[in-house]
């Protein structure tokens, strides 16, 4: 079944260009058959995964061969896939979540008219992803990668007869241009130092290149994976990314695609573990992320866009696990795990809940839902107590391995990430209680055509097996370092390092944060009444609001300036580029005017222009030259 | 002098025995079969038919090809895989050719005059019409046609070549006179073409025998070892050379032997053009390839002056003269003069890449050539009646074409960017090959005025394809126009449009097979 990997990708993408392809006529079945595709390719990883198991844990890298891609000249590539823990975690979380997530869709998309093309999309991102995942080269991630990027793009602007909709779909295919262009340069240092770009010969090349080589192409990757991710100072896509249906919400821009820069970070770790510089940088920039969308995530009112900050938070914490090397990559990928789950049955609790309130999503007229949605009550709320990293649910097993690799190390590094991640929790408590509360607990603030119900069997089923996996995924991976030990093969074995503080001292304090801010989130939003207007806030708050006005700095920093600078070189290119241009035109036709006079339709003229061009030539041939 | 009867191997010679014979039947048959439409129907058979299996035996012959091949008569002919591969390209164009031929419109018109014979608006062309005469001989002189040009691409004696020179000449002429509409320029057009084309005959016939006079030799072996030996630069010997190869370049439709070419590709019938244009440059490339790499490789020096001369005024007059042009016959002949410098620039730097790099270019040429002119076949005029008239070839008639029909709007597209040369068709890889081999021979500055120009050019391409998809329809002009369905049409259509994009795409058996064929049996290079 290995070798049959390929058929994880054919599937889905066959099946989306029947969607495509067939029309009206697919109305009725194309749902279904967006479904069956999707769980197929779940099948088809699962038994993958199966015989993975059976093998030897050093012999779990299968290198499935496709086809001759670029051959022949310095840079022979072939297109193949690598099955190897790593890209089968990934394959069993993208199509699980995607399956779940299909189905949940049939059900959410009834009543739009488009639901077939809409299947069509979800197929083709599971199938972009799981190439960009199960890619044994760069440059065939790039294509996954791209492919991720256009279903992403036509699924933020799904409902794009809305302008501001297909505004938010640009924005993020914009932003997430800039990440692309740092992939690409990367591909570019990566061919000049080591003559070509599957895994094998990067990989295997790192330890003749030089450090700067490998810190130039490290940050690079950084910038291809803070795009995708929505990392700082890339992040600002990501809200208005959840103008798009929230079953796409909660598959691509929460439990997976938004993941794929800490998986392109956590399988380039070859080149990081060579480039300490770099690494130190996508620490930096996960600390701070998680931090950031931490604050965001306590002023918004959007209870999408509070799922979508906490989600930029949550992939903080997964980038600052994997900037902290060998000791945070499998933890790295685990918390990715764990969330990927919990995030997904949130979101698609949020979509439940946007359906029973006539797709409002202003928390500040949600409250008491609990009573009349009790399945999304109880499966949010699983979702919630996994995120706080309450044991035994799945985010403490998860989380918690990174806040104490954070605090492993020496200088100042443990300390700074060690704080942020620890800070970063009781921050995520906070938020997570209020978006919690404000929703399901308090008085209801419904608006008068606002009739809170519970969603269809077909809706609360995933949701439910969503919450179940937030439960009880952690305990099932942690024990006994499964999960580790199953990664290991491809992140390598990494010694316990010791935290600066000590262990225990560690999970009590995150325990104790995190209590503090359910507390206080409880006092003011869920035994308080919360005020429908939002109340006059401070500075932070406002800035929270406004995504920490990062819309205004791209438009005074990057925008205004490239405006001018646009407007410069066009009127430069209409005055000069275009006036030579026109100008070498006009002549050539001029020319043109004047030499096709020369056809004059009598033979002997022409004959007598081959008399003249034959002695022409046979003087210039025998004179040897001009 | 004792003569010896030659013993000859006629192995070799079977795919051109397979189509010469073909039409040699085709010439019996329109004396036996008397209805007109059993006649066509037999005649097309008969040719697809002999044309696939001659395809058949020289894919076989290459497979099965002992060594680097067989020299045949006494050194008259040389099969090896080089002529191989240009007999098999000439077969494919053959191929596209009849079924061009065979293609009639909806209302059951060909593209042929039903009586050559009779004087244009006639009485007797109105009976013949009336009484649905068909000129079914296009079929045989197409296939004397490719068999001469086969013939062509394999013959390693200058005397000999004349023969072979004329053998595909001589049905072009007639194939050019015998259009249904505009019967006249058609004359005209056919009327051009032989006499210029019997005036360079005379070129390469004299320049034979002044290379014969130099050199006592007339095959191409023979006139090697002796200039070879000799270091000769000799004038007779040299303005003999430059005559044989003005003799070629007339057919190659290179400056300043091109004058006929946009009188000729306007006034034939458009499926005698497409199948000339694509054929009759790769024969003339095939051939001038030859004798360059075998006979005058040592002269390099003495006649890069040439290559150089004519690539460089057909590149720049070729894409000069197309942006002014009116009608879209007429521009592609321009285009195809552009091309014949193009063809050139590969043999500018003498380098041996010129092999495998000139089949790739022809191949990617023709193909595209064949199907732009399938496409104008089937745009059409609509008479005051209502019923199809002749071809819109007027570029303006083009105008929002490509809502009228997505899919010859496209291919037509597609057609003019692999022209043009961009990548992802078949055009760029073809550029690419030609241009690689002039780098590798040095003559980097000639590559960099085929760039500069293969850039103009693309002006003129995407001028049509704005045209087609970007421009609305003028008032009234929408029932001016009518799309026409031939199946057979449309089936070249999509046919190259497949190739077109497979060559481009996923060239590399292609190149692999062009690389195979680089090396000459008998030849100074390589």
């Amino acid at each position: 079944m290995l070798d049959l990997s390929w058929l994880l990708i054919a599937v889905p993408l066959a099946s989306a260009f029947v969607l495509l392809l067939a029309g009206k006529r697919a109305n009725s079945w194309g749902h279904w058959m967006g479904v069956a595709a999707s769980a197929s390719a779940f099948l088809v990883g699962l038994i993958a995964f199966l015989q993975m198991i059976g093998r030897p844990a050093d012999d779990r890298a299968i290198n499935v061969h496709l086809f001759e891609w670029i051959p022949g000249g310095e840079m022979h590539l072939d297109a193949g896939l690598l099955v190897d823990p790593l890209s089968l975690t990934f394959v069993l979380l993208i199509t699980f979540v995607g399956t779940l997530i299909h189905i949940y869709s049939v059900a959410y998309m009834e009543d739009d008219a488009n639901r077939r093309i809409f299947f069509a999309y979800l197929n083709l991102f599971v199938a972009a992803m799981l190439l960009l995942v199960l890619a044994d080269s760069f440059l065939l991630l790039f294509v996954g990668w791209e492919g991720v990027g256009l279903a992403s793009y036509l699924l933020i602007g799904f409902w794009n007869f809305k302008p501001e909709y297909a505004t938010a779909a640009k924005k993020a295919f914009v932003v997430n241009r800039i990440g692309d262009i740092g992939l690409i340069i990367a591909m570019g240092l990566m061919f000049a130092a080591f003559g070509n770009l599957d895994f094998d010969t990067v990989f295997g090349g790192v330890s003749g290149a030089s450090e700067a080589t490998l810190t130039g192409i490290g940050l690079m990757l950084l910038l291809a994976a803070c795009g995708k991710s929505a990392q700082f100072p890339l992040q600002s896509w990501l809200g208005d990314a959840m103008a798009g249906p929230t079953p796409v919400s909660a598959l691509i821009h929460a439990a997976t695609m938004v993941t794929a820069g800490v998986y392109l970070i956590v399988r380039s770790a070859a080149i990081f573990n060579g480039a300490p510089d770099a690494r130190v940088v996508v620490a930096c920039v996960g600390a701070f992320t998680l931090i950031l969308g931490a604050v965001i995530g306590m002023a918004k009112d959007d209870i999408k866009k509070a799922l979508a900050a906490s989600t930029m938070s949550q992939i903080g914490y997964m980038m600052l696990a994997a900037g902290l090397g060998p000791i945070g990559y499998a933890f790295a990928i685990f918390h990715l795990v764990t969330h990927g789950f919990f995030k997904a049955g949130m979101f698609l609790g949020a979509g439940s809940v946007m359906h029973g309130m006539n797709d409002r999503v202003n928390m500040r007229r949600f409250g008491a839902l609990r009573a009349a949605m009790v399945v999304t009550w109880v499966t949010f709320g699983f979702g919630w107590l996994a995120i706080l990293g309450i044991p035994p649910f799945s985010g403490y097993f998860s989380k918690d391995k990174i806040i104490e690799a954070a605090f492993v190390g020496e200088g100042w590094q443990p300390w700074v990430f060690g704080f942020s991640a620890l800070i970063g929790a009781g921050l995520t408590a906070f938020y997570m209680s209020r978006l919690f509360f404000m929703t399901f607990h308090g008085k209801a603030r419904w608006e008068d055509d606002q009739h809170p119900h519970e969603s269809k069997l077909m809706m609360t089923v995933p949701m439910i097996i969503l919450a179940v996996g937030s439960a009880f995924l952690g305990v099932i991976l942690a024990s006994g370092d499964r999960f580790v030990d199953w990664l290991e093969p491809v992140t390598g074995h990494a010694e316990h390092g010791e935290p600066v503080l000590p262990v225990t001292g560690l999970i009590g304090s995150t325990l104790f944060l995190v209590a503090i801010g359910v507390f206080v989130a409880w006092r003011k939003y869920g035994a308080a009444d919360v005020p429908i207007e939002p109340p006059p806030a401070s500075l932070i708050t406002i800035a929270a609001r406004n995504d920490m006005f990062q819309d205004s700095v791209n438009r005074a920093v990057f925008q205004r300036p490239g405006q001018h600078l646009t407007r410069t070189l066009v009127y430069a290119d209409a005055a000069v580029v275009d006036g030579a241009a026109n100008g070498t035109a006009a002549g050539i036709a001029k020319t043109g005017e004047v030499t096709r006079k020369m056809q004059t339709g009598q033979v002997r003229g022409y004959a007598a222009t081959m008399l003249v061009g034959l002695v022409i030539l046979v003087i210039i041939v025998v004179q040897g030259g001009l | 002098m004792t003569f010896v009867t030659p013993t000859i191997e006629w192995a070799p010679l079977i795919p051109m025995m397979i189509v010469l014979g073909a039409a040699a039947l085709g010439v019996l048959l329109e004396a036996i079969i008397r209805n007109p439409a059993t006649r066509r129907v037999v005649q097309f058979v008969l040719s697809i038919a002999a044309l696939l299996v001659a395809a058949g035996a020289a894919v076989l012959q290459w497979a099965t090809l002992e060594g680097a091949g067989t020299i045949v008569m006494n050194g008259m002919i040389t099969v090896d895989r080089q002529s191989l591969l240009w007999q098999i390209i000439i077969l494919l164009f053959g191929i596209f050719g009849a079924m061009l031929f065979a293609s009639r419109t909806s209302a059951g018109e060909s593209a042929f005059t039903p009586l050559g014979a009779s004087v244009p608006g006639s009485q007797d062309e109105t009976i013949a019409r009336r009484k649905g005469f068909e000129l079914t001989e296009v079929f045989p002189l197409a296939l004397f046609a490719v068999g001469g040009m086969m013939l062509f691409t394999s013959v390693t004696d200058f005397i000999f070549l004349f023969v072979a020179l004329e053998v595909f000449s001589l049905p072009l002429y007639i194939m050019v006179a015998v259009s249904r509409r505009r019967r006249l320029l058609s004359h005209e057009a056919s009327l051009k073409y032989f006499l210029l084309g019997a005036f360079s005959s005379a070129f390469y016939l004299f320049g034979a025998a002044l290379l014969y006079g130099a050199t006592g030799q007339s095959s191409y072996e023979g006139v090697a070892l002796v200039v070879q030996q000799t270091a000769s630069t000799d004038p007779l010997l040299l303005t003999g050379a430059v005559m044989v190869i003005v003799g070629l370049l007339f057919k190659l439709g290179a400056v300043p032997f091109h004058s006929w070419t946009p009188d000729a590709y306007q006034g034939a019938p458009t499926p005698v053009t497409a199948f000339m244009a694509a054929a009759t440059k790769a024969a003339a490339a095939a051939a001038l390839l030859r004798i360059v790499y075998t006979t005058f490789y040592t002269l390099g020096w003495e006649l890069s002056w040439l290559f150089w001369a004519v690539a460089i005024a057909s590149m720049v007059l070729g894409t000069v003269v197309a942006l002014v042009q009116t009608d879209i016959k007429r521009m592609l002949a321009y285009s195809s003069i552009a091309h014949a410098g193009f063809i050139l620039v590969a043999f500018g730097g003498f380098s041996s890449q010129a092999l495998s790099a000139l089949p790739v270019y022809l191949v990617t040429y023709g193909v595209a050539t064949i199907g732009a002119f399938a496409v104008v076949t089937q745009v059409r005029e609509r008479t005051e009646d209502g019923s199809i008239g002749g071809e819109a070839t007027r570029l303006g008639q083009w105008a929002g074409l490509g809502k009228r029909s997505p899919l010859l709007a496209g291919a037509m597209a597609l057609f003019l960017l692999s022209f043009a040369g961009i990548p992802l068709t078949a055009g760029f890889i073809g550029k690419f090959q030609a241009f690689s081999a002039a780098i590798d021979g040095g003559a980097w500055v000639l590559v960099l005025i085929a760039v500069l120009a293969s850039a103009a050019s693309v002006f003129f391409y995407v001028r049509l394809i704005i045209l087609m998809f970007f421009t609305d329809v003028p008032e009234g002009a929408e029932e001016a126009v009518e799309v026409d369905h031939s199946p057979l049409a449309r089936a070249v259509v999509v046919l190259t449009m497949i190739l077109v994009l497979v060559l481009g795409i996923v060239p590399g058996w292609f190149l692999d097979a062009a690389n195979n064929a680089a090396v000459l049996l008998i030849g100074v290079a390589g």
